[in-house]
């Protein structure tokens, strides 16, 4: 029977074909680990689609506005009047403040996070993000190995520690967030500096929480008490004192052998945008690097 | 001319999966997307049979599987996406002529599609999700399927009957 019959049956064997290639290269990849050879696959599709994924996310961050269109009227009216009363403050700050800084306020809460901390960074934009139908939770950044960005480097943003780098290719990377159920960070307690490992619960919208479990069972993390990495060799994948978050609850039960601590992390998930990327500072790349001690003072350019 | 249609189909496959990650991930519901990429191809066989739909959701599967941010074993959403296109093609004729039974179908494989990856995921581990988990992301990701595919679906569908081959006398 030719293959253009209109009447003919559809074919079971294209079915079986095209399944046993799926579950053949679900055996490779499954098998091949860091060496599968998907491996180049996804680093060429990487790079082939990074431009794609720059430009729909800069089309898509300004309509993420269009919901506050439909407030309603008498919001409408208070926001005015509020707006108002900010606006006359605001003319006031204007004489000032640099316009430049404020127009960066999340830069300058990076640039801040890195001078802080004592970090260089690498300046990068969230470009996609994992669905939650794929049951991970990474997204991609504008920014990869021509910057300098390479796996298991750590991810912040203004706030606190977003995740790490789990894959580069030239002009993108994939970063695990923290709230994935597959990371594991080591982190220390802000207060007694005990140690524990924090482990994502698989869920970033805004309740996004942590567990921490503490080595020591005889230690009792107290309520509000902030988290930080606890800091790996060489600093990768994390390096240490990044804040992470703090603790909301803390359980024990007579069959675990450690307490257990909730913590809410200090980063909003579900809407990153501006993250910085853990390098060292002798980095040399295609975007400059935010040196913690050198950096100028924004207010004495004016 | 196949090579200019396989060429134009890899195109669309890319641009939903770009869209899908890009740019509706800034209007997810608690991170649910919806899949245009089950949609294109839904509409694949809706129009045109299980064939091609079947072939498409093998190119559309990987594409999902290997683009960034992915970062699951290569082949689960090709595997998912096979069978999806195969069922779409083939309750075409009863599906393909009302607007409600096309919605149904995009209802029912959208709902396969997710359940057949979960479960793929379950089987080998990766990652590890508990099935309640699963279970809570399934009924927005259908629903976002669904309220989609009206802008999503006759389009695709008109595209892929305008560029059918021209029909063949085989005998």
């Amino acid at each position: 029977m030719s293959l253009k019959d209109p009447r003919r049956r559809p074919s079971r064997s294209v079915l079986a074909v095209l399944c046993l290639a799926s579950v053949t290269a679900i055996t490779v990849d499954h098998q091949g680990g860091e060496d599968s050879p998907f491996e180049p696959v996804r680093d060429a599709l990487g790079n082939t689609l990074a431009p794609a994924q720059e430009s729909a996310a800069v089309v898509a961050r300004p309509l993420t506005e269009i919901p506050d269109f439909f407030t309603s009227n008498k919001s409408l009216r208070d926001d005015i009047a509020k707006l108002e009363a900010e606006n006359q403050n605001l003319r006031g700050e204007l004489a000032t403040t640099s316009v430049v800084r404020r127009r960066a306020a999340e830069l300058d809460g990076l640039l801040n996070a890195g001078k802080e901390s004592g970090l260089a960074l690498v300046p990068a934009r969230v470009v996609a993000m994992e669905p939650a139908q794929s049951f991970t939770h990474t997204v991609t950044i504008d920014a990869g190995t021509s910057s300098g960005i390479y796996p298991d480097m750590t991810v912040i943003n203004n706030r606190g520690l977003v995740g790490r780098v789990i894959a580069a290719t030239k002009r993108s990377a994939t970063v695990l967030l923290l709230a994935d159920a597959e990371s594991v960070v080591g982190a220390r307690l802000g207060s007694s500096s005990e140690v524990g490992f924090l482990r994502g619960r698989g869920t970033v919208d805004g309740d996004a929480r942590l567990d921490l479990d503490l080595v020591d069972d005889a230690e009792t993390p107290g309520k509000d008490d902030v988290v930080v990495t606890w800091g790996s060799r060489n600093g990768t994948p994390y390096v240490a004192g990044v804040p992470i978050g703090i603790v909301e609850a803390v359980f024990s039960s007579p069959r675990d052998q450690a307490k257990h601590a909730v913590i809410t992390p200090f980063v909003d998930f579900s809407s990153l945008d501006l993250v910085g990327v853990v390098v060292n500072a002798a980095t040399e790349g295609d975007r400059p690097v935010i040196q913690a001690g050198e950096l100028p003072d924004p207010d004495e350019e004016d | 001319m196949a090579l200019a249609r396989g060429l134009l189909f890899t195109v669309l496959l890319l641009v939903a999966v770009v869209l899908q990650v890009t740019f509706f991930g800034y209007f997810s519901y608690d991170g649910v997307v919806p899949n245009l990429v089950l949609l294109v191809v839904v509409a694949a066989g809706l129009s045109r049979g299980p064939e091609l739909a079947a072939v498409l959701g093998l190119v559309g599967g990987l594409a999902i599987d290997l683009a960034p941010p992915a970062d699951h074993v290569a082949g689960r959403w090709a595997l998912a996406l096979v069978v999806v296109g195969y069922a779409a093609g083939r309750v075409r004729h009863d599906a393909g002529r009302s607007t409600l039974a096309a919605l149904a179908t995009v209802a029912a494989c959208s709902f396969a599609g997710v359940s057949l990856f979960t479960l793929s995921g379950l089987l080998l581990d990766d990652p590890a999700v508990p099935v309640g988990e699963a279970l809570a992301v399934i009924p927005p990701s259908v629903l976002y399927d669904l309220l989609l595919s009206p802008f999503v679906l006759p389009a695709a569908m008109r595209l892929f009957r305008r560029v059918q081959p021209a029909p063949q006398v085989a005998y």
